[in-house]
């Protein structure tokens, strides 16, 4: 566990990040709406942990892990990947940087190219950074495919030969192929049968162990984000809106989203003991966010103070930071 | 399942086959279950367990080449595999309805969702369209649409997923069916809008009596909503109890690594107990049972079809250890 990290072992730190998609123009042609996706963003991952980040749909979860690995232009803000300001870096240096950032994507069967063999997606990231032998890009992809638990013989076959979990573990093999040191899991198992969830969190956790990687573990499965995190994330119109160690927000969310969505999930009711707080309404529109707190017009403990004061995500005990300024009153 | 009162639904050793340039492929291999007046019965399996062309079987709405190779299916005591499109269509919308997974399938996209719920109406009963209109305002009402005299002027796109899935269940109750089948209904909806749902359901099943039939891969969803549930896999039914029987003491072993392979924080920084391999080819799949070749507990016999065994306590295994 990361309690005893020191502050200095912080692989991969955020500080008000915005990534705003302009939504609409005024007369003179500039912007005047803008969606705001990502909004003021700060936290850190630490070497070797994984980081889960939960929200609904539309919370901006997704765009926040594109936007750290520059596949999204971020308005403002940093992403300082082991010293580095991922956002101003030249071409060059952003390559070579981006072979220690990997990612794993929800869907094996729209991020695999169906017309490359298995061998040839495994080694695409070797080409492309293109300083091994090829000897030495087939060692590599060989063992890689013993590694995410697949067979050699899958090497020369197709995408659409292979089950979903397999081209999961496809997926896998391809994001460490370069050796990374931190690798983005966009809803890695959201798609997989429960059976083969199991499997895939399973070399998941050994593969982290072996080659001491960090994740971004993004998911809106609650209990396999639970499972899996060491600390853990909860986003709402594209803000943090708590943040804690796994535990600690599982056991005592202090944000009224986070208590109604994790009452929310089925059958915690009876796991719990805990009422399930069933939220009115639906999501607020990123294009036109309530002033204030972000949640407020779906919170029960709403006050004046909530309409006109956005909440800063403040800690509320050590380590754990929410963004409501009744944090402390449950 | 109560013997005493006649069952609403009873399906019969229900073969549904799927005629492929492959060879035919058994999506459902002989299940049987009842659900009574009222009741909830839950149906969980992964994908490619036959729990989907379950339903479509039931609603008549298996398209070539898929057909109901042999089975019973009846509903309140009428066999539905023999019955004409005409009289299908009468019962269909009105006696028994579904609820998709996800509610664009459902709605026209072209067409007001007052004017589509309306139109449930006024298929199967006689009245005008300003008593379907005001009956619609009812409905939507009773589903929790807010401003429904303003909503049912609005066409679908206008309405966010969970308010488009209330407006179907609203449709599927316009008639008052005395049996509601749920296909995977809150699988397309974010955590706190399913909470919605499902409370919704919940709530309508106190106030009006009709039966539930709820197909899902998420057990935790049947735990909400069912009393009974049958364990699907393969086509075939693994095991079929009460939803307490099954969760807190399951006896396939099948149920047994399904449960075992959610994660929960009880086993945090532990692994899970993953079922191995995959789901077997349909085209292929192995004689007797059909989980025998991921099973960790299989024999010899498990070559030969076990059939249902009551392992003593009232509920059904299809497994040779009991």
């Amino acid at each position: 566990m990361s309690d005893a990290n020191p502050a200095g072992d912080v692989l991969l730190e955020l500080c008000n990040l915005r990534t705003w998609y302009p939504a609409g123009r005024g007369v003179l042609g500039r912007n005047t709406e803008w969606v705001k996706a990502v909004d003021d963003v700060s936290f850190t991952i630490r070497r070797g942990e994984t980081f889960g980040l939960v929200g609904e749909s539309g919370c901006g979860k997704t765009t926040l892990g594109r936007s750290i690995l520059r596949l999204e232009r971020p308005q403002s803000g940093q992403v300082i990947f082991d010293g580095e300001d991922v956002l101003s870096l030249p071409p060059s240096r952003l390559k070579q940087v981006r072979r220690n950032m990997q990612a794993i994507f929800q869907d094996p069967y729209g991020s695999l190219d169906p017309r490359m063999k298995v061998r040839d997606l495994i080694a695409e990231g070797l080409v492309v950074q293109g300083e091994m032998r090829r000897d030495e890009r087939d060692a590599r992809v060989a063992e890689l495919v013993d590694v995410v638990g697949l067979r050699r013989e899958h090497l020369d076959r197709y995408p659409h030969e292979f089950s979903g979990g397999q081209r999961q573990r496809i997926g896998i093999a391809r994001a460490l192929a370069l050796r990374p040191k931190f690798v983005l899991a966009d809803e890695p198992v959201s798609a997989l049968d429960l059976s083969v969830q199991s499997q895939v969190l399973n070399l998941l956790s050994d593969l982290q162990v072996e080659f001491g990687l960090t994740y971004l573990f993004i998911a809106h499965d609650l209990s396999v984000v639970e499972y899996i995190s060491d600390r853990v994330g909860v986003m709402y119109l594209g803000r943090i809106v708590e943040l804690a160690s796994a535990e600690a927000l599982y056991d005592d969310p202090r944000m009224p989203y986070t208590q109604a969505l994790l009452s929310a999930i089925p059958g915690s009711e009876q796991a719990t003991g805990r009422k399930r707080i069933i939220l009115g309404g639906d999501v607020p529109s990123p294009l036109n966010p309530p002033s204030g707190c972000p949640f407020r017009t779906r919170c029960w403990l709403a006050r004046d103070v909530c309409r006109d004061v956005v909440p800063p995500l403040r800690e509320v005990k050590t380590d754990h930071f929410a963004a409501c300024h009744f944090a402390d009153e449950f | 399942m109560a013997d005493s009162v006649a069952p609403l639904l009873d399906v019969q050793n229900l073969h549904t086959h799927f005629r492929t340039r492959a060879g035919v492929v058994k999506a459902v291999d002989g299940i049987s279950f009842d659900v009574a007046p009222g009741a909830s019965l839950g149906i969980v399996g992964e994908s490619g367990s036959g729990k989907t062309v379950t339903s479509l079987s039931i609603m008549r709405l298996v398209e070539p080449p898929g057909f109901v190779a042999a089975g019973r299916i009846l509903f309140r005591g009428q066999d539905m595999v023999g019955l004409s499109e005409r009289e299908i269509r009468r019962i269909r919308g009105s006696q028994i309805c579904l609820v998709f997974q996800d509610p664009m399938t459902a709605l026209n996209p072209v067409y007001t969702v007052g004017a589509q719920v309306a139109e449930a109406l006024l298929a199967h009963q006689d009245m005008d369209r300003a008593t379907a209109r005001e009956r619609v305002i009812e409905l939507f009402q009773l589903v929790g649409i807010a401003a429904p005299e303003r909503r049912v002027d609005e066409y679908p796109h206008k309405l966010s997923g969970g308010m488009r899935q209330r407006v179907t269940i609203a449709m599927a109750l316009a008639n008052e069916p005395q049996l509601l089948i749920l296909d995977e209904p809150t699988t397309a909806l974010d955590v706190t809008i399913q909470a919605q749902i499902l409370d919704l359901v919940r709530g309508l099943r106190q106030r009006v009596n009709t039966a539930v039939l709820l197909i899902t891969h998420d057990i935790g969803v049947v735990t909400e909503l069912c009393e009974q549930v049958v364990v699907m896999y393969g086509g075939r039914i693994m095991e079929r109890g009460t939803v307490a029987q099954v969760t807190a003491d399951p006896k396939h072993p099948y149920t047994m690594g399904l449960l075992a392979s959610m994660p929960t924080r009880a086993i945090r920084g532990q692994r899970l107990a993953a079922i191995g391999g995959a789901v077997p080819n349909p085209l292929r799949m192995p004689p007797g049972c059909p989980f025998q070749p991921r099973c960790l507990q299989a024999m010899d016999v498990c070559g030969a079809d076990p059939g249902l065994r009551d392992p003593g306590d009232g509920r059904r295994v299809a497994c040779w250890l009991y």
